[in-house]
């Protein structure tokens, strides 16, 4: 690439400039603060190289929390852009980049690890195991999402952000018409994290297989380990599509191939098409672990198991056929044959058949029960209406001649972003504070939280509600500003209002972590609600130990841990303690993936010689890791003993 | 692994250990993903076939007793893997290792034969970037090719492994697992073979 | 707390009529030919269906929570109650016969829009629809009408009540036609040709655009349409063959050089189509390029300035490379098909 030295670093825009400085002094803090208090070595050994489920899922969750932020700021300044017609507050080029970051930050770097992380803390929990199948692959995940997203997140600092939409459709991301290293940010970073998603499917959908404890049968499992078997199922035939089309595109830019190019008889519509292969799927993949986390959580706080749960597991598992099977209703524009469009229209519209069955039964989960309105409860009440909403209209957008007029406008963006922040964000927040004592060992502040969940749905409500009117009124997304004869500045406004209040909430609830962590309570018990229904509350500790269970608890029907406090049974009882195996920690992940990330970075800028030397690198650490025969080592009688001991202080 | 190491003596070696057959099903589940992979290899490659652009068809360029050559090296080897498994099955150290080196030979023949292919098209004028047809059939073939060497410098690896430590649980875990991957990059070429070379010299 | 659910609840249904109050009909809703009204049909069709069901779903939501908090006296809990075959086969049935109310007119109409308007008086029956080609360029659009042997930049005139056949495609980027006021839109690709029917019924300007993300100047490709009665279309088509320059290669050419169009419109006598027809050939623009010297460059580049030639530097423009684009081949349309089924 021909890359002047003095364009390598994004200089000359203020608010570049301002993120510039702020990520130096961040950075010059922690490495401070670590240093000062002598921390890096323990950062290194019980975090970092870490194979525990339990550490590996909080340190997803902080990464999605700070990729929420970051995606977060890049949506208010899309918004601020377009508070009123003719802004000059971003330029189109930087406009253009912050809503490509927006969307694949959200998807790809929010959405994502935040439930993977849940995932991850929850399931081998819930399923009564001590760790998940492959260990040493869950970090190595881990890794490589979290290279991933750094080197797309230093993409706006150095050489420049991809610019050609989270879906980077050819031939506009080709060389010719997205010339500059931003595209091969897309490419490269979402590639490396997109292989952990693929490992961490792999790994779950073993765990969730094969690791149960004694008595789960399939059919017992919780709802949230239900949903998060055929998202694994999902990603495991969704990914390496991505895999593939990614890996096309990097050939087109970086190596000449003309597979999505105008030249060499390329067919741009492939990419289009492979995109959303995996792209409809992957919508799925954040939503349905959503789906069971507000299964959990309803069933909770209405103190009543989830009504209907064998039309639920039905539900899933068709939604997650169907997510396969609707592809093309992206893009109903593109000139398809009728017969072709009123396929998609319909098998897209049968999606809302078992949607629709699984808001009825949460709805009458909550019949004759006795719910309390306790935060997380809040969350995935306000989930119920609002996902409704985005439902429906995604109903109306399946409507392929409708849609020929709902396409690429706010109505299509207003839809999204309801069933998205509705559906995966509000389960984020959810899952997080009903987990929160788990993770922690105590709860969010109720009354702050309660806070930030008010003025966050309302903010988004007035945020999105007026994007429905403002695509019908033609106004196309991506645009980064209008005329004021237009007649969409109102609602622009309105909509920019509610943005800034999700903001705000978001800064609440993050003040809630800190006020916690200072003031709640310390939790006695591992049943921190009082309501918990399954195995993940039936740990002695409130924070489970690193071995999970002492003794694996044994499962005799739906909801086990209700189950065991309604007969009366304790587990904690049960002291006939054995040495308990567990795997060591590694560091290769680490190093693996900061090598990935090096190769990358040098693929971005086409220094070829980087990617080889990076290359070299990996292949140096997987045959260290195929020569690697620990086995791991056994937790003694007595460690237990005195574990659970000091647990039942 | 954080599971007991319960020995279950009946199984074959491979599968006695928790961590053993954990592994084999995460691996067969990892090969559910790969068929995911060369699937929409495909799927690309026939909606790419017929835009060759100013470039030549593949039923110029195809050569068939070079590919017939491949085939048999790939099918074989393929048969001296499944031999191997079969020595390891008997406990036989040194006929695993035998005959996994002839399996490796095999593997290299096809990847030279291959490579030899591919330069043969470039001399031609033929490269990546002659048409959407040919980029994609490099890339189809790149990444079998990829996996095959990928394949032999691992179970090379596991050779030096087993050599050192002879066949336990662990080893033949690996080893068993090794060859299906073997066996599961057989079977795409055959996919290959019938799809882009026969299909190509027919039409 | 269920006090402060109901705001919630009230603040959502009574934004819909403020938000109708408070600005008028939005434009796809207000449609201006058959085409549009066909969609608004089914889209207000649509609207009163799902609002039925968001209004159940609001009622059920609201009933459950008043009923069944948490109080002193629980005597309804039933904590046992996990299942009724009877209620979740009424919602099983009832969502699949929406689906198949509202699949019905969607296929009907998905299939109409595939073929021109059908005209509502005998003498227009008799017209064939105007031919429009409409070629997307970043950031511009390009009219030609070929029988009139006219072609124009960001703007378009047609007459009314007679059906118009928009030949899509794209000489760079995938864009997107759309024209709300008239109907809905479809993708212009390059290699390629989409056919789009609409129909003004009413003499009007209507604002025009590409929907579909370009990159840097998507903003600023747009357009106007004017529909006009069919004698004063014919007056304006004369002018334009009148008094219009002469379109050049080397002026097509430029066009095609990355760029918001600096003189907003334009028109020419005669077509592009003569050199180019950009649905057979997907890069005659990356030639024009190089003919023209013309160099993508990275959008954070220090110096994004572009040396183009001179059309006397150019030995190219000075001979003829006028190609017979007259015959209709359907190919490129099946191969548009052909993309994903």
């Amino acid at each position: 690439m021909d890359l002047k030295w003095n364009e390598f670093i994004i200089t000359g825009d203020p608010l570049i400039l301002g993120a510039q400085i702020s990520i130096l002094l961040g950075g010059i803090a922690v490495v401070a603060a670590l240093t000062y208090f002598k921390k890096w070595s323990w950062l290194w050994k019980e975090w970092l190289t870490s194979v525990d489920h339990k550490k590996l899922g909080i340190m997803y969750i902080l990464s999605a929390l700070l990729m929420l932020f970051r995606g977060g700021i890049d949506g208010l300044m899309i918004r601020t852009q377009l508070a009123k017609p003719g802004m000059e507050f971003l330029d189109p080029q930087h406009y253009n980049e912050v809503f490509s970051t927006h969307g694949v930050i959200m998807i790809l770097f929010m959405a994502m690890p935040f439930l993977i992380g849940l995932i991850n803390y929850i399931v081998p929990l819930q399923i009564g195991a001590r760790d998940v199948a492959f260990p040493y692959l869950n970090n190595l995940s881990f890794w490589t999402f979290f290279v991933g997203m750094a080197l797309f997140n230093i993409s706006f600092i150095i050489g420049g952000s991809p610019d050609a939409g989270w879906t980077g459709y050819t031939p506009l991301a080709t060389n010719e018409f997205s010339p500059g290293p931003g595209q091969n940010y897309y490419l490269l970073a979402i590639q490396i994290a997109g292989i952990g998603t693929l490992m961490t499917g792999i790994n779950f959908f073993v765990t969730i297989l094969k690791m149960r404890t004694k008595g789960m049968t399939l059919m017992k499992m919780s709802m949230f380990t239900w949903t998060s078997l055929i998202t694994m199922l999902i990603i495991i035939f969704a990914f390496p599509v991505l895999t593939v089309a990614l890996a096309m595109q990097t050939f087109d830019r970086l190596f000449g191939s003309v597979l999505f190019t105008l030249q060499g008889d390329g067919n741009p519509m492939l990419w289009v098409n492979l995109f959303w292969v995996w792209g409809h799927p992957e919508v799925y993949i954040v939503i349905l672990p959503a789906f069971g986390i507000f299964s959990e959580i309803i069933s909770t706080f209405a103190r009543k198991q989830l009504f209907a749960y064998k039309a639920m597991v039905v539900s899933i598992v068709t939604i997650s056929v169907l997510s396969f099977l609707v592809w093309v209703h992206h893009f109903f524009t593109m000139g398809n044959s009728a017969e072709a469009n009123s396929f998609f229209s319909i098998t897209t519209m049968a999606i809302s058949i078992p949607t629709g069955v699984k808001i009825f039964n949460w709805l009458f989960t909550m019949y004759r029960g006795r719910i309390t309105f306790t935060t997380p409860m809040l969350w995935s009440l306000a989930f119920i209406p609002n996902f409704v909403i985005g439902g429906v209209t995604g109903v109306m957008l399946a409507m392929a001649a409708a849609d020929y007029q709902y396409h690429n406008t706010y109505f299509l963006v207003s839809h999204f972003h309801y069933v998205l922040i509705s559906g995966t964000v509000f389960a984020c927040f959810a899952g997080l504070i009903y987990w929160y004592p788990k993770m922690f060992g105590h709860k969010l502040n109720e009354k702050i939280g309660k806070w930030a969940f008010w003025i966050f749905v309302i903010g988004f409500n007035v945020c999105f509600f007026p994007q429905y009117f403002l695509g019908l009124d033609g106004m196309p997304r991506r645009i980064s500003t209008y005329l004021p004869e237009d007649g969409w500045t109102g609602l622009n406004m309105i909509s920019t209002i509610g943005a800034f209040m999700m903001g705000l909430a978001f800064l609440i609830f993050v003040y809630n972590i800190y006020y916690s962590w200072r003031y709640s309570p310390r939790e006695k018990t591992g049943d921190a609600w009082g309501l918990g229904r399954n195995l993940e509350w039936a740990t002695t500790s409130s924070i489970p130990p690193h071995y999970n269970f002492a003794v694996l608890p044994e499962v005799t029907g739906l909801d086990p841990y209700w189950d065991m406090k309604e007969k009366g049974l304790d587990q904690q009882k049960n002291t006939d303690y054995k040495p308990i195996h567990m795997p060591s920690n590694s560091s290769t992940p680490a190093i693996m993936s900061a090598l990935m990330g090096m190769a990358a970075f040098g693929l971005v800028f086409q220094w070829y010689w980087v990617g080889i030397v990076g290359a070299v690198g990996i292949f140096i650490t997987m045959i260290v890791r195929s020569f690697d025969y620990n086995d791991g080592y056994y937790v003694s009688v007595e460690e237990i003993k005195e574990t659970e001991a000091k647990a039942n202080k | 692994m954080a599971h007991d190491h319960n020995v279950n003596p009946n199984a074959p070696l491979e599968y006695q250990s928790e961590a053993g057959r954990l592994n084999i099903t995460g691996f067969w589940t990892f090969l559910g993903a790969e068929i995911a992979l060369f699937s929409t290899l495909f799927a690309s490659y026939f909606a790419l076939q017929s835009r060759v652009g100013d470039g030549p068809t593949s039923i110029e360029m195809f050569e068939a007793g070079l590919v017939m050559i491949m085939t048999m090296l790939l099918l074989t080897s393929s048969f001296t893997c499944g031999l191997a498994i079969h020595e390891m099955r008997a406990n036989n150290v040194k006929g695993v290792i035998g005959w996994m080196i002839i399996t490796l030979i095999l593997g290299a023949g096809f990847i030279g034969y291959e490579l030899y292919e591919f330069v043969h098209y470039v001399h031609e004028g033929v490269t990546l970037g002659t048409s959407a047809h040919w980029s994609m059939f490099f890339i189809l073939l790149g990444t079998h090719g990829l996996h095959v060497s990928i394949g032999i410098g691992w179970i090379i690896l596991l050779l030096i492994q087993l050599a050192r430590r002879g066949l336990t649980p662990k080893t033949a875990s690996k080893v068993f697992i090794s060859s299906l991957y073997w066996h599961f990059l057989d079977v795409v070429w055959i996919f290959i073979f019938t799809c882009v070379y026969l299909m190509g010299m027919v039409n | 707390m269920l006090k402060k659910l109901k705001p919630l609840s009230l603040l959502l249904f009574l934004a819909l009529p403020l938000m109708l109050a408070g600005c008028s009909t939005p434009e796809v809703l207000d449609p201006k030919g058959p085409v549009a009204s066909q969609q608004s049909d089914l889209i207000i069709l649509s609207i009163i269906f799902m609002l039925t069901i968001v209004a159940v779903v609001f009622v059920l939501l609201t009933i459950i929570l008043v009923k069944y908090r948490e109080r002193k006296d629980h005597d309804k809990y039933s904590p046992e109650l996990h299942g009724s075959m009877l209620l979740e086969t009424i919602w099983t049935i009832i969502p699949i016969i929406i689906v198949v109310i509202l699949a019905v007119p969607t296929v009907r109409t998905i299939y109409s829009l595939e073929e021109a308007p059908q005209p509502k008086t005998a003498e227009a029956a008799n017209e064939d629809p105007l031919v429009v080609h409409a070629t997307s360029i970043n950031w511009k659009w390009v009219f030609t009408y070929p029988d009139e042997d006219i072609e124009t930049v960001n703007y378009l005139h047609i007459p009314i009540h007679r059906p118009v056949e928009f030949k899509l495609t794209s000489a760079d980027s995938m864009a997107a036609l759309w024209i709300p006021s008239l109907g809905g839109q479809k993708y212009n690709m390059a290699g390629m040709q989409t056919t789009l029917y609409l129909q003004a019924d009413h003499v009007g300007t209507y604002d025009g655009r590409n929907a579909n993300f370009t990159g840097e100047g998507f903003n600023e490709q747009r357009f106007k349409v004017y529909a006009d009665e069919e004698a004063d279309y014919q007056q304006w088509v004369e002018d334009v063959q009148n008094s219009a320059p002469e379109l050049t290669q080397y002026k097509y050419d430029n066009l095609l050089i990355p760029g918001v169009y600096e003189d907003g419109t334009a028109e020419f006598n005669g077509t592009h189509l003569q050199w180019i027809d950009h649905s057979k050939n997907a890069d005659y623009t990356l030639e024009a390029w190089d003919r023209l010297g013309y160099e993508p460059k990275n959008p954070h580049a220090k110096d994004k300035s572009q040396n183009l030639l001179r059309e006397d530097e150019i030995p190219y423009y000075q001979q003829d490379n006028t190609v017979d684009n007259s015959d209709e081949d359907m190919d490129s349309e099946e191969h548009a098909h052909a993309g994903h089924e």
